[in-house]
This record gives C-alpha cells, sequence and structure tokens, in this order.
C-alpha cells in the first residue's frame, strides 16, 4: 500500500490545504442499533417516552410510567435513559429521578432490575427494559432488597407497607426519610 | 559490474525483508532503498494508547523503519505502571504518557520523530485521523475500540460493484491483552471482517445484581462495586465519580475497606479497586511485548508489502503452557459500520415521504414503515408518537436538502420486511447518490445503481 500513501501525501503537499469533501460524521453501531428499538417502541399507555435533549439525541431519554394498578396506582415516577456507543454490547444505564419508597428502588435512584445487569444480554432491547421497570411497579418484591426497610416491611406488613407507599406518594415522611409528592 | 551501492540502514534485519526479492510476499511488493526511503518517508503512523501495549508499539514501530509516529492518549503516569509501562520512570509520575513515551522513544532512536497528543479520542476531528496511512492500537477498551473502528470505516468508499475503493481504505492493526492472553488482529476496512463484525469475541462484562451490593457482599469485588456503584451517589449527590482521577478512586478504596470489615471479607487492595472499577485486568509485560511485535510486523507487512499480511485475527495463550492460534473471519456483509450498503441515486427533488415509499418498491430492500436517520440526526421516526410529531414536516422536504444539499450520503433506515408472510424488523445501511450534482465528478460511480 506504500504506493497509495506516497501518492496521497503528493497529493496532499500539492492540494495544501484543498480540502476533498466535507468530513463525514460517524455513527456508533450503538445508535444506530437505538435507533432501532426507539422506532420499534411499543409501550403501554402508562408509559411515556421523552427526549429532553431533541429529536437529535436519541442515547439520552426519560421515561415516566404511571402504574395503573398495585400498590402504586396514581403515582407518576420518572427514569433516566443513559445508553453507550457500544449498546447493545452494555445495558442502559437507568436511575429513579423520582425519590420513592420501593423495596427493590433504594433514596438515589438505583433500580435493581436483573435485566439492567447481571442478565442484560444484547437481544433485549428498550421496550423490555421499559416493561421490566413497569413490572417492579405492579410486582414489587422483598427478595431483591435495595431499601432494606422498605423490603421488610412489605416482607412482614404488608398492609403497613401499603399506607407507606400512599403517604410517600403524597408527600410526607416514612421515618426518617421525606418523599415529596409524586401524584 | 558496478550497482549503485545500497546504503545499509541501522537495522540490517530490515534491510533483508524490504530490500530483496522474496516468494511469500503481498500484494505490489516492490524491494528496493526507495521502499525502504519512502517507508520513512511517507508513512504517517497513530498509535492509539500509550500504556503497556503502547510504549511497547511505539518502541517496536520506530525500530522497524517507520519515522513518522503520532501517540495519542489521555492518561497520566501512575507509580503502579512502572513495573511494565518500561519508557518511564518514577520522575515522570503524573505527567502524560504521550509525552514521555514520545520524548524516550525518540531519544533512544535516532531519526525518528514522534508526535505526542495528551488528549481524549474524541476530541480530535475527522481529519486528524484522516491523516494517517495506518492506525495501531494498544488499548484496554471496547468502547475505545469501537469509536476508532468507526472513525476509520468512515473513510471507506465502495464503487458501483460494491468493492472497497483501496484509495478509501484506513487500515487497522489493534493489538489487546488481559494478564497472560492477548491478541493481535489485521482491519482492512471492506476486506477483512472490522471490530463490530466480530463485536460478539469481546465476551460483556460481568455485573453484580445491585441488590447483592446492597445486601449480601460476599467477595472483595462486591464491597469495592458497592462503593463505587452505591455509596458514591449517597455520599456525593449529583457529582460523577471519574475514574481517572485518583482521589475519587481514594476514595472508593477507603469506602470499600469498611465495607469489607463489616462484613468481614478480606482482599481489598487499592489496586484489585483500581481494577474493579476500571474493569482491568493485571498486565503482564511479556504479553504485551509479544502482542507488540506481532502488531508492529503487521503494521510493516501492510505498508511494505514484504510479506502476506495475517489473516486476521492471532490469539495467543501463556496462561497454560502456551497456546497461539490464527483464525479467519469473515465480514458480516450488512455489517452497518463497514459493510457497502444498498445503493440508491435519486433525483434532487424527491422528498422523504417519496423516498420511504421508494423503500417499499426496492427490490433488495421491500422495506415498509421506515424509520430513517442521517448521521445521527432523525429525519423521521414511525415511533413513538412524540418522536413522529417532532419529525413529520420533515415528510414533504427533498431528502437532498435533509441530507445537506451534498451529492452523496449514508443514511440509515429502520423498519419491516415480509418474507414468506412473516414479517421481520431491520436495520439496513444505504448509500445515497443524487443525480446532477456537482462534486460527483467519479463517472463509475454516478453511472451505478
Ligand atoms: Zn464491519
Amino acid at each position: 500500500m506504500i504506493r497509495l500513501f506516497k501518492v496521497k501525501e503528493k497529493q496532499r503537499e500539492l492540494a495544501e490545504s484543498a480540502n476533498g469533501g466535507a468530513p463525514i460524521k460517524k455513527q456508533s453501531a450503538g445508535e444506530l442499533r437505538l435507533h432501532k428499538d426507539i422506532s420499534e417502541l411499543n409501550l403501554p399507555k402508562s408509559c411515556i417516552i421523552s427526549f429532553p435533549n431533541g429529536k437529535d439525541d436519541l442515547m439520552n431519554f426519560e421515561v415516566s410510567i404511571r402504574p395503573d394498578e398495585g400498590y402504586y396506582l396514581g403515582g407518576n415516577f420518572s427514569f433516566s435513559f443513559q445508553v453507550s456507543p457500544i449498546y447493545p454490547h452494555e445495558a442502559p444505564k437507568v436511575k429513579c429521578k423520582t425519590k420513592l419508597y420501593h423495596p427493590n428502588i433504594d433514596l438515589e435512584g438505583n433500580v435493581c432490575l436483573n435485566i439492567l445487569r447481571e442478565d442484560w444480554k444484547p437481544v433485549l432491547n428498550i421496550n423490555t427494559i421499559i416493561y421490566g421497570l413497569y413490572h417492579l411497579f405492579t410486582e414489587p418484591n422483598y427478595e431483591d432488597p435495595l431499601n432494606h426497610d422498605a423490603a421488610a416491611v412489605l416482607r412482614d406488613n404488608p398492609k403497613m407497607f401499603e399506607a407507606n407507599v400512599r403517604r410517600a406518594m403524597a408527600g410526607g415522611y416514612v421515618g426518617q426519610t421525606f418523599f415529596t409528592r409524586c401524584m | 559490474m558496478a550497482e549503485t551501492v545500497v546504503q545499509p540502514s541501522r537495522s540490517r534485519d530490515l534491510d533483508k525483508l524490504l530490500l530483496r526479492p522474496g516468494n511469500i510476499i503481498g500484494n505490489n511488493f516492490d524491494p528496493g532503498q526507495e521502499l525502504r526511503d519512502d517507508l520513512a518517508e511517507y508513512v504517517k503512523v497513530l498509535v492509539v494508547g500509550a500504556g503497556g501495549l503502547g510504549c511497547e508499539l511505539l518502541k517496536d514501530l520506530a525500530l522497524s523503519g517507520f519515522k513518522n509516529l503520532e501517540v495519542i492518549d489521555m492518561d497520566t503516569i501512575e507509580v503502579t505502571n512502572l513495573n511494565r509501562q518500561f519508557l518511564f520512570r518514577f520522575e515522570d509520575v503524573g505527567k502524560p504518557k504521550a509525552e514521555v513515551a514520545a520524548k524516550r522513544v525518540m531519544e533512544r532512536i535516532r531519526g525518528v520523530n514522534i508526535k505526542p497528543h495528551y488528549c481524549r479520542i474524541e476530541e480530535k476531528d475527522i481529519d486528524f485521523y484522516s491523516d494517517f496511512s495506518i492506525i495501531v492500537l494498544g488499548l484496554d477498551s471496547i468502547e475505545a475500540r469501537s469509536y476508532i473502528n468507526a472513525v476509520a470505516c468512515s473513510f471507506l468508499e465502495y464503487d458501483s460493484d460494491d468493492k472497497p475503493r483501496d484509495e478509501t481504505i484506513k487500515p487497522l492493526v489493534d493489538g489487546g491483552t488481559e494478564g497472560f492472553k492477548g491478541h493481535a488482529r489485521v482491519i482492512i476496512p471492506g476486506v477483512t471482517p472490522c471490530f463490530e463484525c466480530t463485536i460478539w469475541l469481546f465476551p460483556p462484562q460481568v455485573k453484580f445484581p445491585l441488590c447483592t451490593l446492597a445486601e449480601t457482599p460476599r467477595t472483595a469485588a462486591h464491597c469495592i462495586e458497592y462503593a463505587h456503584l452505591i455509596k458514591w451517589d449517597e455520599v456525593h449527590s449529583g457529582k460523577t465519580f471519574d475514574p481517572d482521577d485518583p482521589e475519587h478512586m481514594k476514595w472508593i478504596y477507603n469506602e470499600a475497606v469498611k465495607r469489607a470489615e463489616l462484613f468481614g471479607i478480606p482482599g481489598v487492595t487499592y489496586s484489585l479497586t483500581q481494577g474493579v472499577v476500571k474493569n482491568i485486568i493485571p498486565a503482564i509485560a511479556s504479553t504485551n511485548a509479544i502482542v507488540s511485535a506481532a502488531c508492529a510486523l503487521e503494521a510493516l507487512k501492510i505498508t511494505t508489502g514484504c510479506s502476506k499480511t495475517l489473516s486476521n485475527y492471532l490469539t495467543y495463550n501463556g496462561a497454560e503452557g502456551l497456546h497461539t492460534k490464527v483464525t479467519e473471519f469473515v465480514r458480516d456483509k450488512d455489517c452497518l459500520v463497514c459493510g457497502p450498503g444498498v445503493l440508491i441515486e435519486l433525483e434532487t427533488s424527491v422528498t422523504l415521504q417519496k423516498f420511504i415509499d421508494l423503500l417499499e418498491k426496492h427490490p433488495d430492500l421491500l422495506l415498509s414503515k421506515a424509520s430513517v436517520t442521517h448521521q445521527g440526526s432523525s429525519l423521521y421516526m414511525q415511533a413513538p408518537p412524540v418522536l413522529e410529531e417532532m419529525t413529520r414536516s420533515n415528510l414533504n422536504l427533498p431528502l437532498f436538502d435533509l441530507m445537506g444539499k451534498t451529492s452523496k450520503g449514508t443514511i440509515h433506515v429502520t423498519g419491516t420486511t415480509s418474507k414468506n408472510d412473516t414479517k421481520t424488523s431491520v436495520l439496513r445501511k444505504l448509500r445515497v447518490f443524487f443525480k446532477g450534482v456537482d462534486g460527483v465528478t467519479d463517472m463509475d460511480m454516478a453511472g451505478g445503481a
């Protein structure tokens, strides 16, 4: 190939700064696959996706979930998604932006959902994750606790758990922790 | 008979490769002094990474007759690097790796010029990368490899027969090591598989469930990840953790130690903390040396043609005895990054709506309900409703205008195709040419489609 490099170098010297063709912006494979996921989204009415940075940044988006059954009925919970350029080789980073009282979501918004970490596979997609998140609201489980106290209450006293969830969603204290209204 | 006397170079062995004819040579091998001189004069090599592998690569390339080298790396030297990153000394700790590595190799090897770049690879524009004849990678991250691969493939153009155009090929040589294991591969975009064609070769990183970290830690790594993923946010609300900031890393280490003490778990050390957080496996100097030697030799073979190149993926394993093997992987013909894509020729007046209708009838595509993207910008999205609404007004605009009024460009489309009554969703690359636009001087291309 050296002859080619030589020719190119000579051309470059001759052309000085004359630039051939506009520079091409490359799109990462992750962006392309995400584009496919997004264009095929099929969400229930209770889940709404939005793009705070507009239509040209799909790598950062938000999903708000309004559960239509279960303990969290009537609440509105917002999640941020951050998608890596090597998606789907790596799962998106998902955080809950609404502070809530939930056994599987801690007060910093970390979410314990298996498909976001240990069980992520490139064949899964954004739709699967959103359904997984929705499922956390209809079926919170005390076996994978991130909020230790909430998990213990759910296990030992479901009635009290329900009351705590209502109080947190309406805006108020559960134990020492204050929750802002999210209904 | 008085032939012109060939000046021996500083390296007799290199002369043997480059000055004499041979049998197992590559295409267009033209041995002689001119070849050797051209190698020095016209070939520019970029080394990406100045760590364990990068140090070796710079030294090996400089000793292999390459005279114009540049190196890019965003890291500074740490004490723990000194055991294997042999260009660095204790007094260099804290200085940029690229700068020190370049200086040390230039001090030792006469006539070689190395220009360092102390920055992130994303900070350089496409023209920077365009300048190099060949790019050699000594990296430890998948993201960075994927990025450089996309950059190299973005120069690639195909002719109307879907053959890659030689002058647009930017070869890559990729090295990688993890402990006693390593690989060296040759990526000739359009000819051999690109990084994205075979990304499955890299196993996804093991991720522990967050609830295990929070509730039932059992290993030192669990304690470190707890500090990294949960404790950091709890204490530093809003501040993002920077794995390259030693203060941040020290904080994680201290928290991990506390956590480990609480649960009676042994084994948390600072270097393990770095390893877990940055997903690094301890490096072995000799693995780096072996992989680098293979990479430098491939770079020499690609540029000079003095021998056939590796085709196309060498693995080395020194963990149990010594095992090395070359596998010839095949390209993914439909690869979104290095593949030619489907060639489509259009009038400049064609609207986006008309274009989407055309895709449905195109015999190679039969794509219905297409969503269209161009260079990271969504031109039209079928779903979700919020994006459909934002992009709907584009449907009546000419695609030519939407693509910035250039004569050609790459478009990606997603949608569904039906084959024998089963619908499958697909993502395809298209290369679009507009008829009669200034700038298409190549008759071969203009006459294509
Ligand atoms: Zn490819």
